[in-house]
């Protein structure tokens, strides 16, 4: 398993893309679903930077491991307890007039992963997502 | 993230280099939204944007919505096929004139 704990604040989000993007990289991903999975962790990052400790600033830790051939990466605050999956769906065949500037970011996450879970356990707001290897690649 | 202006007849060609994520969104817009007060035809190139996240698609948002409002049009070329699933994700890939 790899940890990083870091500030929650959007100045350290290219951090938290290099450790994915190692990650990623060492675990042979092929581009199109590395830049996916990097998406998906700047919105959930971003999200914690942004509402978690809002106006101050907390820790967050972020952990990536494997169960058989899916990478899971857990991300982990002590914020405010808040479950991103309760957003509303944005309506994405709205045209531009229609459209809602935001609320995009957790409905991304939720159509690039194969799974994503919430939960509030000892005070921490935990996310984990996840998303199988495609067959050929090497899981650590 | 770099960005590259041209203007050729009257259009404003923006080409964008490298990652549009959340800390490079805001040069985005701080250069597409004033872009309509100059021409009426904006075009972006993304040939070399390798990476979008919601912060982006938020900009591209704000440049069509500017647009309509001011009568202009944006388009947008050269869309990778990485890029393109993104855009196609979101619906984005309808609401925006892609060429």
């Amino acid at each position: 398993m790899k940890e990083l704990l870091i500030d929650a604040k959007t100045e350290n989000l290219d951090t938290v893309l290099e450790f994915i993007n190692r990650e990623l990289e060492e675990a042979d991903y092929p581009a199109k679903l590395s830049m996916q999975i990097t998406v998906a962790v700047e919105e959930i990052f971003v999200n914690i930077a942004h509402y978690a400790y809002n106006p101050d600033v907390g820790g967050a830790v972020i952990r990536i491991f494997y169960i058989k051939d899916e990478i899971v990466i857990e991300f982990e605050d002590s914020g405010t307890p808040y479950n991103p999956l309760e957003n509303e769906a944005p309506d994405i065949n709205a045209g531009a007039e229609r459209r809602k500037i935001g609320g995009l970011g957790i409905f991304m996450v939720k159509k690039i992963m194969d799974s994503i879970k919430y939960e509030y356990k000892d005070g921490k707001n935990i996310l984990t997502i996840s998303k199988k290897c495609l067959q050929g690649e090497v899981a650590k | 993230m770099t960005i590259n202006k041209t203007q050729e007849n009257g259009k404003l060609i923006l080409a964008i280099e490298g990652r549009l994520d959340t800390t490079t969104a805001p040069q985005f817009q701080n250069v597409l939204i004033p872009a309509f007060d100059k021409a009426k035809e904006v075009m972006l190139d993304f040939k070399n944007l390798v990476y979008v996240s919601s912060a982006g698609l938020r900009v591209l948002l704000m440049g069509q919505k500017t647009a309509k409002a001011k009568s202009c049009s944006m388009t947008v070329t050269g869309v990778s096929d990485d890029v393109m699933e993104i855009l196609e994700m979101t619906g984005f890939s309808d609401m925006l004139t892609i060429i």
